[in-house]
């Protein structure tokens, strides 16, 4: 019976296509709304490393002013100075460890077909690859001795091999950076985790970088500080060592331990490694170590705007006004089929079988509005890429998943929506609608 | 066959309560055909509501082919509707976006027939009121008496032992009801019982017996001297 019904939605559509249309465009309307805001929001509250949240961590120490805290909830600072990331990454304690930091500069390619461009650049340690899972197109990240002799590796994003090489296998060729001479070990692939977790003070939701570079040339090499830095108090004395070596915090530690059981034991490592940097005259404050994982992390930091999960509630009334007018103009339409449906009731059919018949009408039309209303949502999402720019782009793509779930929405709320018309149509009285 | 003893029905608004029946009785034997008249408002189409199950009566029994169905489940009421009674209406009620094929499987598919079988039941009563040859066509391209036969062969076409009918003819020209007249009288020499209401006492006559209600009561229930037509036309 149930394609009997579905033939019998058709015949109905296209019996009053005029009000169907009008039901179908409500939905749609409302879905479109909603799923513009729920992809945003979904994106933004997305765990792109889900496989490795247990055992991912990113490090806090409290190294701040002793008189006033960093953060208004006495949370220690986001990042860590460039004593305590060196120092840390080099007692190995976790799995793996990755200091990091962004920074910046000039990329000149040895063809001269393409002109130098300014890039950004992310400094860190060659676990940053396989512990945040990074994948390569061609060559690898490069090894330990690279980080500890301060070698001229870089790792190439797939855009900027692109650009350089026009995408072929560039490992082993050379290309010249910030002035320096740098040897191509790996190209990764497109690699946009969003949000942009590993980093959180260089937007949410950015590019992760162009360039990946040892960390280690920081200091030879002089590279600029991008992004936030923050200090309490300033540096004791001037250049770039002086800078380094101050309190001003503009680094990331994140580190892979082997099971989320080893978390203690990392933990009682970072307290003993502040006590010993007291006794040196360091961290003022109370011990205040802190260590969250990836969706703690994200949650801390507040990653879902305000503003994206009000607008998320406020499309849901929209989409609840949207399946009111429905209700009205299925009743309008159920109604208006009082006759065929006293009909079907005197030939043999049960309350039962019309409630059915009735109900796989509103879920046609509830696929159908959910199929507009994808389209309406895609429109939405070009709608806030253009209104919030670059900053949008990874926010505003409708995955599997967000079609899937915006059929399944459409069709459960319209089915919902659609039962007291659908019971109503049901319950109509064949004596009356047969006589004439 | 149908059996009414003492059945009332009241319709009841907060300031009025109509009688439309009162204390109905009537025997309807297999094979019978009774043409129900009456003035208007005399409760005619109500009995005809009563008899089919489309409606409830106040008091009274009615036993249907030797089952009482006073106490039956709407459910159970729709099975009976389907299996038993066919139903045959003054203004067709064939449902326009469908074809003829498509209309007369209405109650077909409430049976739970394959479609095998709905499609030899459904050819079968195409051909027995003449439209075989027009099974694709809508019911708005076909004439006020085409449109009653596709109706009737949608009633014949579950094999019902009951057909009820509210003014068969009342809408169609004189040629027309006479041949519809015929077509029933075919159905009903074939043993299926047939009761029709009707405004027309010569239709009337041609019944096996004739029933008169006046107020809601079987005022008269006579036997009637066949007269029937001399010729079946088509």
């Amino acid at each position: 019976m149930f394609f009997y019904y579905i033939k019998l939605a058709m015949l109905s559509f296209k019996r009053n296509p005029i009000l169907s249309l009008l039901m179908v465009l409500a939905i749609a309307f409302g879905i479109g709304a909603l799923m513009t805001t729920i992809t945003v929001n979904y994106l933004m509250s997305n765990n792109p490393i889900k496989e490795k949240n247990d055992v991912l961590y990113h490090i806090q120490l409290d190294s701040w002013s002793p008189y006033e805290a960093a953060r208004d909830d006495d949370a220690p600072p986001l990042q860590l100075t460039w004593t305590d990331v060196n120092n840390l990454q080099q007692a190995e304690q976790a799995f793996r460890q990755a200091a990091m930091a962004r920074s910046g500069g000039i990329i000149e390619p040895e063809n001269p077909d393409v002109k130098p461009f300014q890039s950004s650049f992310r400094l860190t340690f060659t676990d940053f690859f396989p512990m945040f899972n990074v994948p390569f197109i061609y060559g690898a990240g490069w090894d330990a001795s690279a980080d500890q002799n301060a070698e001229h590796v870089v790792v190439l994003s797939r855009d900027v091999n692109d650009r350089i090489f026009g995408g072929e296998n560039s490992v082993g060729e050379s290309v010249t950076i910030s002035g320096e001479t740098f040897q191509v070990v790996g190209v990764i692939d497109e690699w946009h985790p969003v949000p942009k977790f590993f980093d959180l003070n260089t937007g949410d939701f950015g590019g992760t970088a162009d360039v990946f570079i040892p960390l280690s040339l920081k200091l030879p090499m002089e590279l600029p500080s991008w992004g936030n830095t923050n200090c309490w108090k300033p540096p004791e004395g001037t250049g770039f060592l002086a800078f380094l070596n101050s309190e001003c915090v503009n680094y990331q530690f994140w580190v892979e331990l082997t099971s989320p059981q080893d978390e203690a034991r990392y933990h009682t490592f970072l307290d003993s490694y502040v006590e010993q940097q007291k006794a040196l005259g360091r961290f003022p404050r109370p011990l205040n170590n802190r260590m969250s994982n990836v969706q703690e992390w994200l949650e801390y930091n507040e990653v879902v705007a305000d503003d994206a999960q009000i607008m998320m509630w406020l499309s849901m009334m929209f989409l609840l006004v949207c399946l009111l007018n429905t209700i009205g103009l299925m009743l309008s339409k159920f109604i208006g089929k009082s006759g065929e449906i006293g009909l079907r009731r005197a030939v043999g059919a049960t309350r039962g079988d019309l409630f059915m018949q009735h109900l796989v009408e509103t879920a046609c039309i509830g696929v159908a509005g959910g199929l507009l209303g994808l389209l309406f949502s895609y429109f939405g999402l070009q709608g806030v890429r253009t209104l919030y720019g670059e900053f949008a782009d990874r926010l505003t793509t409708l995955d599997s998943n967000m079609m899937l779930l915006a059929i399944g929405i459409s069709t459960i709320t319209t089915i919902i929506a659609g039962i007291y018309p659908t019971w109503r149509a049901s319950a109509i009285a064949p004596a009356g609608q047969l006589k004439g | 066959m149908l059996k009414m003893e003492n059945i009332s029905k009241v319709f009841r608004t907060d300031v009025v309560e109509t009688h439309a029946l009162r204390q109905f009785s009537l025997n309807v034997d297999e094979g019978d055909f009774v043409t129900v008249t009456g003035p208007s408002g005399s409760g005619k189409t109500t009995f005809l509501n009563i008899a089919g199950l489309l409606e409830t009566y106040s008091s009274g029994t009615y036993e249907l082919d030797g089952k009482d169905v006073s106490n039956l489940s709407d459910s159970a009421r729709s099975r009976l509707r389907n299996e038993k009674i066919g139903f045959i209406f003054q203004s067709f009620n064939l449902i326009p976006d469908l074809n003829l094929f498509d209309n007369v499987d209405v109650p077909l598919r409430y049976r739970g027939f394959n479609s095998a079988e709905r499609k030899k039941r459904i050819e079968e009563a195409l051909e027995t009121v003449g439209l075989s040859n027009r099974m694709k066509h809508l019911p708005a391209q076909l004439s006020g008496g085409q449109q009653q036969r596709v109706a009737i062969a949608r009633a014949l076409a579950g094999s019902p032992r009951f057909l009820l009918a509210d003014e068969p003819t009342g809408n169609l020209d004189s040629k027309m009801a006479h041949s519809v007249m015929d077509l029933l009288h075919n159905i009903n020499a074939q043993g299926t019982t047939i009761v029709m209401v009707t405004h027309d006492p010569g239709f009337a006559k041609q019944a096996k017996r004739n029933i008169f209600v006046r107020d809601g009561q079987v005022s008269e229930n006579t036997l009637v001297e066949q007269d029937l037509p001399s010729a079946a036309s088509a």
